[in-house]
């Protein structure tokens, strides 16, 4: 097989370029002066490595109690998004795959153009929609606006993902007089699985990553974790904490996503069989 | 359960809850457009005023630059995709995963702290500044090589500044350039993905005849490569060009006061001045802009797809005109 010599060293240059924030997010965890963000002091003397933005973390110093508060909810609201985009959008995926009428159509334009709407637009538009309707911005809204886009996103995993499912084994099951209920519970939905714990996972990520509709829709006070450093300013001493913060929610993504590959991986070979 | 009972059932979850959160909000947007607004803040009568008031000389230079910069974006982000996603297309089947993987991986940081790190990295004492007033210089010199009235268009369109750079002035940080940077960063991702997906299904024994009939390599990437992934090409500039229209983020972030994009006046509107009639107008102005070239991509597509299907009839016809003979 011939390469290109120039596509090669073009692919080269843009993986590094993907991935020096990344390695500079993963030192500046270990910096030693949080205010110069500096490995080196006032002489050019390099000061080393320090560990204490870790400590900080994990002790739950006071210093860095907002940010960690604010962690916390991006926690709550992202798990709680993901849940219940994962049930409105199995049932959509559901509708769309099995019916093809004028509803769904319409159902479909639904899901499909949240999808290409730009976030701030979503955001104004739920902004409008609270404000007009008197309810108060916090916790509520930041969790409906968050379900709101996770559900096109689970629906078209699913719906990608339904595309290879093998409408027989219903028809089987109803022949074999299992009624509606026990065919979705005890058929459907342990084959769908993978595609609902994909789904899921773009929700999680989708969901903890907002932070342009967010900050329409979360009122005075209350920030998630992306608004929070998004209103933080470049001098602000705890920016060693959330890059430490986020390595950490990198390693964790990343042994999530290995860990489900593997699952998947292994469900493969006995779907087939 | 009839069947229709049972559909209707099954669809309402979503169907509600993407009416009542997503349908019913765009339409209150779209009215907010048809009323003024009033002094303390709230929402006045139904007039045209608001649609009258976007001529303010502000608005359609900002749209400008909306498009402008989201032009430049996506020219990047294909530029730069594109040798990428040929290379990952000549890989081995093993090596490809791995290396499309090893793309989207930096992506599970979190945004903003992603952001965050340019930021720091464009300081201005960092060496990134450096390189920027470097390549301002070269750019002034270029420009004085170009004939005036090109060098006018220029500078009236916004591609090149009409005085030389100033040391003091010209710092990366809240610069139309480190918008540009990082926007091109975050999203080339989304213009490697189609591209490589597209590419992937390409028959390169193809090139390999283009070249075996004396076609140089580039000659043959440009003229059998790029026709045989322009399906690709359409999906990646929507996938790019359409999230940096409504860029937001990343201007309020490293653009300072040089670089306000519709997205960042929309905020600024909505939040700031509590001006909601203004913001929904823009709000309206940015959704044509996304759905234009939405609707043009998914003509195109359709003509494509019939011109296909023309050929092949064209063709099966003659086949059997040929036969009969």
């Amino acid at each position: 097989m011939r390469r290109s010599f120039f596509s090669m060293t073009m692919l080269g240059l843009v993986m590094a370029f993907l991935y020096v924030p990344v390695i500079l997010i993963f030192a500046y965890g270990f910096v030693p002066n949080g205010v110069s963000m500096s490995f080196f002091g006032h002489d050019g003397r390099f000061l080393g490595f320090s560990g204490k933005w870790f400590g900080l973390i994990f002790s739950g110093h006071y210093s860095v109690r907002p940010l960690l508060q604010s962690f916390w909810l991006s926690l709550r609201i992202a798990g709680l998004a993901t849940l219940v985009s994962c049930v409105l959008g199995t049932t959509a995926a559901l509708a769309l795959h099995k019916w093809k009428s004028r509803l769904q159509s319409i159902h479909y334009g639904l899901v499909y153009t949240p999808l290409i709407m730009p976030d701030i637009l979503i955001g104004i538009s739920l902004l409008m929609l609270f404000v007009a309707s008197g309810i108060e911005c916090g916790f509520w809204t930041i969790l409906i606006a968050h379900v709101t886009f996770c559900v096109s996103y689970v629906t078209m995993t699913l719906l990608a993902r339904l595309q290879d499912f093998d409408d027989r084994i219903i028809e089987a099951a109803y022949d074999l007089g299992a009624g509606p209920w026990y065919t979705f519970f005890r058929i459907e939905l342990p084959l769908l699985l993978p595609g609902i714990v994909a789904g899921g996972l773009l929700a999680f990520t989708l969901s903890i990553d907002d932070v342009v509709i967010t900050s329409f829709v979360n009122g005075a006070g209350t920030n998630t974790f992306p608004t929070y450093v998004s209103s933080m300013t470049k001098h602000s001493r705890n920016l060693p904490a959330v890059f430490v913060l986020s390595t950490l929610m990198l390693l964790f993504t990343c042994a999530l996503v290995g860990v489900s590959k593997f699952l998947t991986s292994n469900h493969e070979p006995r779907r087939k069989a | 359960m009839t069947k229709k009972l049972r559909e209707a059932l099954v669809t309402s979850p979503s169907f509600i809850w993407l009416t009542l959160f997503f349908a019913i909000p765009s339409l209150i947007v779209l009215a907010f457009t048809f009323h003024g607004h009033t002094a303390n803040g709230g929402v006045g009568e139904w007039s045209l005023s608001t649609w009258r008031e976007l001529v303010d000389p502000d608005y359609p230079v900002i749209v400008w630059k909306t498009i402008r910069i989201s032009a430049e974006v996506t020219a990047w982000c294909i530029l730069l995709a594109l040798p990428c996603a040929y290379a990952i297309a000549r890989m081995k089947t093993k090596w490809r995963a791995i290396v499309a993987g090893a793309i989207m991986l930096p992506f599970w940081t979190n945004f903003v702290v992603r952001v965050f790190a340019w930021k720091t990295m464009l300081h201005p004492d960092g060496w990134l500044q450096h390189c920027y007033f470097a390549f301002l210089q070269f750019r002034a010199w270029c420009f004085e090589w170009l004939p005036p009235s090109v060098r006018g268009f220029c500078v009236w369109s916004g591609l090149a500044s009409p005085t030389p750079p100033d040391p003091a002035s010209s710092t990366i940080l809240d610069s139309e350039t480190a918008v540009v940077l990082v926007s091109v960063y975050t999203l080339l991702p989304f213009a490697i993905m189609p591209l490589y997906t597209a590419a992937e299904k390409f028959d390169f024994s193809l090139m390999e005849a283009a070249r075996d009939l004396g076609a140089k390599s580039f000659y043959a990437f440009r003229k059998v490569f790029i026709p045989g992934i322009r399906q690709g090409l359409v999906s990646a500039f929507l996938m790019v060009f359409i999230p940096a229209i409504g860029s937001y983020v990343i201007p309020q972030m490293l653009g300072g006061t040089n670089c306000v994009l519709i997205g960042n006046k929309i905020f600024m509107r909505a939040i700031q001045n509590r001006n909601i009639p203004h913001a929904s107008a823009l709000a309206t102005l940015m959704a044509v802009s996304v759905f234009l070239p939405l609707g043009c991509a998914l003509w195109w597509r359709r003509h494509q797809a019939a011109r296909d299907k023309r050929e092949v009839e064209v063709r099966a016809a003659r086949l059997m005109l040929g036969g009969t003979k």
